[in-house]
């Protein structure tokens, strides 16, 4: 069975436009990450896929079929809602229980008193029993069953619209930022949960979030949106080592990635402030050097930077320093033991590994870079 | 003495405290006594009496007045007249008014528009507005039964007939009561989270009746309790359309009870007999509001 295929999809709201040609695909049994910042168009993504909004152009298929102009109901999606989104006069069961209801009860035995007297009623309600029962065994709200959402607290709640969503078995699940209203502790555990739940249920998983640590530590891959556009799809040790954009590198990672201005020569040699940092690009003109801050490494010859100051964050060290030409801030990680490799205050100088080292062009899109001479490994 | 003093939790205000609490609550507490609660034991302690305005004294006659309530007809028949207006302009103003708000939430344009339309009537001035029925409905130059004749039919003497007399004033009723419930539910409604509605549609409530009984009905649940109720008292207390286009006839078909109370007192001045039906109507709002507080207000609010 496959998982969501979206093609081209765009959508504007008045004049402005949310999505700008997005394409995506996830696999049946994957769980990919929609990151980005607020306003650029995740939720909206989101929104079209399950069909509480309409696309402008494009088409979306889930589970192979066509679903572009289908309501949300005839899509066999469950959606988990940021505020939930649970009905606040039903108790937890009867929740849980309405997505099974509206699919395995006419709207005659759906009526109160009346409904329970139609034939065949009485089999499907068992039937909603057991499975709600079951789903809400699994998130663990087997005591909760009769009380109602204004009496749980965030994170019970939370377990409820998961309950909600897992119970009727859909094509995909969608969640729109489900762990932005819950504490810290209860965020990192009911990640590890999701996860499980996303493995358990083996559906196609599209999760919105502005937060990189839920992007990077839940999914098989990440998509980074910004503006409308999907900048880039890798799993997250791709995205984080080897962006494709400027701005998924620097959306990715915290602290933020260092970034030098550059310049590129006719022979393609990269200039920091008219040093040469020991490569060779493949293009000219003006580049951006960016550089992850533990990939930077206190050294006798290299970079020049002024020390700023030191902020200790237990299990490393975050230097803050300037470079001593440009001006531009950098942001060095340590190890607290190499303290002393740096003198807390004056001029220092800096390198790093060929390797790492990052370098888009004008237009923020990434270029290949190559050692000068075959030995260089570091600047 | 003095251990009294230490085992007090609360401090004693300073008489110049309590003198200037006193002071500051005294226009309110005048205001009470004076215009609500004065009146009211006036009107309770003058219905077991038989005063008579301008009469030199009174005299104490015990249940008297509620004996002789029991077999008066006319009360009877204001009574029923009473409950038949009100089980006609509750039902269909609440429900008239909820629909016109589903419609208007519903549209896209001229929502203010169709809000000022239908909310006039409640600010109009009734009695004005009720001279204007009366041209609407008048038997051979209203415009009411000029259409009627128009198809063909030969319509009623809306307001002099004892068969449609009491249909046409609750008719007014409803006229004057949709637009102010309509104002109330649409409140309601905007108060409403819209991913409600989105969460039901992924849920599988594809028909719109699917998400009105589910997400619509049970959230407007508070205000439609509201609703009910103040429309319930309002239509109880119907006087003006009656005073200015009926006075309560033909043969009393369109008699309702505070115009009962009106002409007893203020036709035949029997004061004490007048506040005794006071009284009952009186009883009647109580028990509705009661009816609110203790039967559905737990049924309704969720947190």
């Amino acid at each position: 069975m496959d998982g969501i295929s979206i093609e081209g999809l765009g959508k504007g709201f008045g004049g402005t436009r949310v999505l700008r040609g997005v394409s995506l695909a996830v696999a049946a049994g994957e769980f990919v990450a929609l990151l980005g910042p607020s306003g650029c168009g995740k939720s909206t993504l989101l929104r079209c896929i399950a069909g509480i909004e309409q696309p402008d152009a494009g088409s979306i298929r889930i589970g192979g079929r066509e679903v572009t102009g289908l309501r949300p109901s005839g899509r066999d999606v469950a959606m988990v809602f940021q505020s939930y989104a649970l009905y606040p006069h039903l108790t937890v069961e009867e929740n849980i229980a309405v997505p099974l209801a509206m699919r395995r009860l006419n709207a005659a035995q759906r009526l109160p008193f009346l409904g329970a007297l139609l034939p065949g009623t009485r089999a499907a309600r068992e039937s909603i029993t057991k499975d709600v029962r079951q789903a809400a065994g699994a998130l663990g709200l087997g005591a909760l069953l009769s009380r109602r959402p204004g009496q749980l607290s965030g994170g019970q709640r939370q377990r409820v619209a998961l309950a909600r969503a897992i119970v009727r078995r859909p094509t995909a699940f969608l969640m729109d930022e489900p762990l932005s209203n819950l504490d810290a502790s209860l965020r990192v555990q009911t990640r590890r949960e999701i996860v499980a739940i996303h493995k358990a249920a083996g559906v196609a998983t599209v999760y919105v979030t502005h937060d990189q640590s839920e992007a990077l530590t839940m999914a098989d891959r990440v998509a980074v949106m910004q503006a409308g556009e999907i900048l880039q799809i890798a799993p997250p040790a791709e995205i984080y080592a080897n962006p494709q954009d400027l701005r998924v590198a620097t959306f990715i990672g915290s602290p933020r990635i260092n970034t030098l201005e550059a310049e590129a020569d006719s022979g393609g040699v990269l200039r920091v402030a008219g040093q040469a940092v020991g490569m060779r690009v493949a293009g000219t003109g003006p580049m951006t050097l960016a550089l992850r801050p533990e990939d930077l490494q206190p050294a006798g010859a290299g970079l020049p930077a002024i020390m700023e100051g030191v902020e200790f964050l237990g299990e490393s060290l975050l230097i803050h320093l300037r470079h001593a030409a440009l001006g531009t801030a950098l942001v060095l990680r340590l190890a607290p033991e190499d303290r002393d490799t740096l003198p807390s205050e004056g001029e220092v100088a800096l390198r790093f590994p060929l390797g790492r080292a990052l370098v888009f062009d004008g237009a923020g899109k990434r270029v290949a870079v190559h050692a000068l001479s075959p030995e260089a490994t570091l600047v | 003495m003095s251990e009294a003093v230490l085992t007090r939790t609360t401090p004693r205000l300073s008489a110049g405290e309590a003198l200037a609490g006193w002071m500051l609550t005294a226009p309110a507490a005048i205001a009470f006594l004076l215009m609500l609660l004065a009146p009211t034991l006036a009107t309770i302690a003058l219905a077991f009496t038989d005063y008579e305005l301008g009469a030199p004294a009174l005299n104490w006659i015990g249940l008297e007045n509620f004996a002789e309530l029991l077999q008066d007809r006319g009360v009877a028949i204001a009574l029923r007249n009473t409950i038949l207006y009100v089980a006609i302009v509750a039902p269909a103003s609440v429900l008239g008014g909820l629909a016109l708000a589903l419609l208007i939430e519903a549209g896209t344009r001229g929502r203010a528009a169709f809000r000022a339309v239908f909310f006039l009537p409640v600010v109009s001035l009734p009695v004005a507005m009720a001279a204007a029925w009366q041209y609407l409905l008048h038997p051979t130059i209203g415009p009411l039964n000029a259409a009627l004749r128009a198809i063909g039919i030969a319509g009623p003497n809306w307001l002099s007939s004892s068969d449609t007399v009491l249909i046409s004033l609750a008719a007014i009723g409803v006229w004057e009561n949709i637009g102010f419930n309509l104002v109330l539910f649409l409140a309601g409604l905007t108060a409403i989270p819209r991913e409600l509605y989105a969460a039901a549609e992924v849920d599988g409530a594809s028909r719109a009746w699917d998400r009105f009984r589910l997400v619509t009905w049970p959230l407007l649940g508070p205000t439609t309790l509201f609703v009910v109720t103040i429309t319930m008292t309002r239509a109880v207390r119907v006087f003006d359309s009656v005073a200015v286009l009926t006075q309560g006839g033909p043969n009393k078909a369109s008699e309702v009870l505070l115009y009962a109370m009106y002409e007893e007192g203020f036709t035949y001045f029997r004061l004490g007999y007048s506040a005794a039906i006071t009284l009952v109507f009186l009883a009647i709002v109580l028990a509705l509001v009661w009816l609110q507080t203790r039967v559905m207000e737990r049924r309704i609010h969720y947190v």
